[in-house]
């Protein structure tokens, strides 16, 4: 295994090389089809988007647009039936086997039987990391995520916000580049989202991560992007991509400012636009 | 509802009991107690039962001391009254009439008139709470042992029928060697033999049956027709092939626990949903980890389910196997041969050591779960 | 691994999709087990074969000779299923149904008393769900003793109490119904009072806000609610019926019905009578599961409760 990992890893400088060294994912032409029992069903179609290192990039768009199963296709989860892309310089999978993302799902997805601290260590035992290394990112990310302090409890004896940090030190402990997330605040009340997403843009400020959010609040991707990719269903596609000019550091109260309402209008209009098209 | 809670506070059951009691002391008065012609008069100790038992009757009618200490003191009543039973009952074995039995249906309503009343006691410490919920069940059986114990006893049962407990429980104490080899011979070895065995190779061939996703749609329906199938039938043949001593009893269990096992687990490991598996595989696990970490645990209450259902199963295996031949010792051996030659007694011994050993087998399988499981809803309750 | 999770293209294999469904692996698991069969007993009958060879003095016997042999020896130890088909054949189809001999006869007593225990276990289990969901009391008292009752080997109690009711002149039919009653009587409680209360709070509310008395609240509530949960146990229950009357079968002495052939059997060594009755039992059971099984779907179907 360990043999095996490292030759990919050689493999993956040397692609890493060839591509544009800031170019985190580059996709082309990608389509996905299912085969249902009511026929081909185009999932996604034609998609071209490049995220950059540090960016921060929101997939927002009605349900059934495509959102979800874009992410699930850079994290691997899905195969493209047409089209390229690459993840790193490498193909999906082998970022995967590289593990060079985290993902966050829109439940958090802890294991009832383990403590949060052992939660948060799960793929880092299954990366095989010696036991010092585990302790020392379990403590170093359930602090990034303020949840210091509630290692030894069990998921089912925290609020649903607490889970959904634990999920995210969880993807954090990985310690990848990239994170995606999909709806990870969706079920939250608004207080607790809200929250949420002033102590992620934190963290993403800290670490200088690359984002990929889906989500379907207007307010959230506004305020959390860089760049926000508005995508609409039937077949799913990309309709418009948004480079927000809003400063990198940025508080709730940018919420009020015209700034933020001039970015969440173009939004609002691209997601109605994706809909007429349709009706 | 209005009406309802009025209608209660009339005729409740409580009440009704308590007229009942009444109303049976009343018979119990002016009808011969024990034949061919006592009065219960004549039988002191019954004079006093009746009049205890009347007086909480009329007590609780009038409505003085509804409260916790007034219950205690009907229990302690009902005590004293059934055990006065129990004491006369033997010494006029066979001639009870009509006023005995108003005295034990007083009595009986008497007793559950506490479980009654106990059974609305509120404002308790979890501790208070946790002991009643456990001794309304223990005074239930014990009321169904008493009565037992007098109505064979008043009645004149045969022993060949029904012998009273206090019978059983001198043969039980009487027989302790006998007793003891057979339950060696029937649950340490073929039981639990077979339980292993069986749960255990089960177990295994899940694991390679959920590896195979065609064999898992193939096996899955035929292992669930054949949980429903009367297994027991196999016993004649496992005793033909193995003979007659323990193997061909663990044999019986072994096929028996095997079904119901292999369907567990095997929907057990398929129990993990898409989100979980999602995870597993965004972190490049591969299947032994993704079976350890995920799906082993996730299976965990689907496998003690069946091992709780097998746990049962594998007793009853075992006594009924030995009803197809058996070396002269073990507890189906025991209680065919003890049934033809009349010793009832000795047979409900023994049916006392098999409830025992199942009931502790059971109850030991369920703490194992309750410690493995812990995180599952339905235990951390 | 977890590629189940992926999206699967079609496959061209003209055989995907039978093999994909469950009648092709069911068919294919079956057949192997059949053949299975077919060689366990030409395993197990060599010994004794060749045994009758090395009596007779025959000493070069073909292997294609032994195998024909092994599969039509008069009591094998393992008999092949054609012998069995064969047996049971013989017994229904060319044997009056009146006749001791016939299978049928002896089905029909053993499906008697399943059918008649069954149904005074069940109405007496239903009785007292609805005793134990509205009375505190029972619940407190009876619930515990009724799920222990279930750790306890009941069955043991089969011959005495067919022993016992016998010396008081009751035999026949009811004392075998008896130990079915038992047995089916406390799965259909147990999930019967599982289903009585599966209504949800919301639900309960809801009547409680039209002031429904408890038994209109049963009526229209609890009772349906409870239907899917009956049929589960009824399923369970049938199937413990079954098993109580063969077994209850057994201490009278290998009269009549399965247990009795299966006793009957052993007793003479007849092999190909014990797998016969067995099979015939398995019959039966998987029949009368189906039954309760269409019933069910039926049910389900006329309250809306099933596609």
């Amino acid at each position: 295994m360990t043999a095996l990992a490292s030759a990919k890893d050689t493999e993956m400088v040397v692609n890493k090389q060839s591509a544009s060294p800031n170019r985190v994912i580059d996709i082309e032409n990608l389509s996905l089809t299912f085969e249902t029992n009511d026929g081909p069903v185009n999932a996604l179609s034609d998609i071209d988007l490049k995220i950059e290192e540090g960016d921060f990039v929101s997939f927002i768009g009605p349900s059934g647009c495509g959102k979800t199963t874009l992410l699930r296709v850079i994290a691997d989860l899905e195969k493209p039936t047409a089209g390229s892309i690459s993840v790193n310089g490498v193909s999906p999978e082998q970022a995967r086997l590289n593990r060079a993302y985290g993902y966050v799902f829109q439940a958090a997805a802890l294991y009832p039987w383990r403590t949060i601290a052992k939660n948060v260590a799960l793929p880092l035992e299954i990366m095989g990391l010696s036991k010092a290394e585990q302790q020392q990112r379990i403590s170093r990310n359930m602090e990034l995520v303020n949840l210091t302090g509630f290692e030894k409890k069990y998921p089912w004896q925290l609020s649903g916000g607490m889970q959904q940090r634990a999920s995210i030190a969880r993807a954090l402990a990985v310690e990848p580049d990239l994170l995606l997330m999909d709806e990870p605040f969706g079920a939250l009340d608004e207080i607790v989202r809200d929250h949420l997403n002033e102590q992620l843009l934190q963290l993403w400020a800290k670490t200088n991560k690359t984002v990929v959010f889906v989500t379907h609040s207007i307010p959230e991707a506004v305020f959390l992007s860089t760049k926000i990719v508005v995508l609409c269903p039937r077949p799913g596609r990309i309709y418009d991509v948004i480079e927000s000019d809003l400063p990198r550091e940025r508080s709730l109260d940018i919420r009020e400012t015209p700034e933020f309402l001039k970015v969440a209008h173009r939004v609002r209009e691209g997601l109605k636009a994706g809909h007429s098209y349709e009706d | 509802m209005s009406t309802m809670t009025e209608k209660k506070s009339r005729l409740d059951m409580p009440a009704l009991l308590a007229w009942f009691i009444v109303a049976m002391v009343v018979v119990g008065l002016f009808s011969p107690i024990f034949g061919p012609d006592y009065g219960v008069m004549d039988v002191p100790r019954l004079a006093l039962c009746l009049v205890i038992l009347a007086i909480a009757g009329v007590r609780y009618e009038l409505g003085f001391m509804r409260n916790p200490l007034g219950d205690i003191i009907l229990g302690i009543v009902t005590a004293i009254a059934a055990w006065l039973l129990i004491a006369t009952s033997s010494q006029h074995a066979g001639q009870a009439t009509l006023g005995f039995w108003a005295l034990v249906a007083a009595t009986w309503a008497a007793s559950w008139l506490f479980v009654e009343r106990l059974a609305t006691w509120r404002h308790l410490s979890p501790l208070a709470t946790r002991l009643i919920n456990l001794a309304i069940p223990a005074l239930f059986g014990i009321t169904l042992l008493a009565l037992w114990q007098v109505i064979v006893t008043g009645a004149g049962i045969p022993k060949v029928l029904l012998p009273a407990p206090s019978e059983i429980w001198v043969r039980l104490t009487n027989s302790g060697p006998t007793l003891w080899a057979d339950f060696r011979q029937t649950f340490l070895k073929a039981v639990l033999a077979g339980y292993a065995i069986g749960c255990g190779s089960a177990f295994i061939t899940a694991i390679l049956v959920d590896r195979v996703p065609f064999l898992r749609r193939g096996l899955l329906p035929i292992g669930n027709l054949v949980s429903a199938l009367p297994i027991i039938g196999v016993a004649p043949i496992m005793v033909m092939w193995f003979g007659f001593d323990w193997p061909s009893k663990a044999a019986v269990v072994i096929i028996m626990t095997f079904f119901p096992m292999l369907v567990n687990t095997v929907s057990g490991l398929a129990a993990s949903d898409a989100m979980q598996r999602d995870l597993m595989r965004t972190y490049a696990s591969n299947y032994w980890q993704t079976l350890f970490k995920l799906r082993l645990p996730m299976a965990m209450p689907f496998i003690f389910n069946a091992l709780k259902i097998n746990s049962t199963l594998a007793l009853i295996g075992a006594i009924v196997a030995e009803f197809f031949g058996t070396p002269i010792v073990g507890m189906g051996f025991r209680i065919s041969t003890e049934v033809g030659r009349m010793n009832v007694d000795m047979v409900w011994a023994e049916i006392a050591v098999a409830a025992l050993a199942g009931s502790l087998f059971y109850g030991l399988v369920a703490l194992l779960e309750r410690a493995v499981t812990f995180w599952h809803p339905s235990v951390r309750g | 691994m977890t590629d189940a999770s992926l999206s699967q293209t079609r496959s061209m294999n003209p055989f995907a999709g039978l093999m994909s469904g469950t009648i092709g692996p069911v068919t294919v698991v079956v057949l192997a087990i059949i053949a299975l069969w077919y060689i366990s007993a030409v395993a197990l009958n060599t010994q004794f074969q060749q045994d009758i060879y090395a009596r007779a003095g025959q000493s070069d016997v073909s292997f294609s000779q032994l195998v024909t042999d092994t599969l039509f020896q008069e009591r094998p130890v393992l008999p092949a299923p054609h012998q069995v088909l064969v047996e049971i054949w013989d017994t229904t189809v060319n044997k009056k149904i009146t006749s001791k001999r016939s299978l049928v006869y002896h089905t029909g007593i053993t499906l008697s008393s399943t059918l008649l225990g069954f149904l005074i276990g069940t109405t007496l289990g239903i009785l007292l769900a609805i005793g134990i969901v509205h009375s505190r009391v029972l619940d407190k008292s009876l619930m515990p003793w009724v799920i222990s009752s279930q750790t306890i080997p009941i069955l043991a109690i089969a011959p005495m109490i067919i022993v016992v009711l016998n010396a008081v002149g009751i035999s026949g039919l009811l004392p075998k119904a008896m130990i079915s009653t038992y047995l089916s009587f406390f799965p259909v409680t147990v999930g019967m009072v599982k289903g009585l209360r599966s209504p949800e709070v919301i639900h309960m509310d809801l009547m409680h806000t039209y002031s429904a008395t408890r038994i209109q609240a049963f009526w229209k509530l609890r009772l349906p609610y409870a239907v899917p949960y009956l049929f589960t146990s009824m399923k369970i229950g049938m199937a413990a019926s079954l098993v109580g009357a063969i077994v209850g079968e057994l201490p009278t002495g290998a009269v009549a019905g399965l247990g009795a052939r299966l006793l009957a059997g052993s007793y003479y060594g007849q092999t190909v009578q014990i797998w016969s009755a067995l099979l015939m039992a398995a019959f039966l059971a998987g029949s009368l599961v189906a039954l309760i099984g269409v019933i069910e779907k039926r049910t389900l179907k006329r309250m809306g409760m099933a596609g």
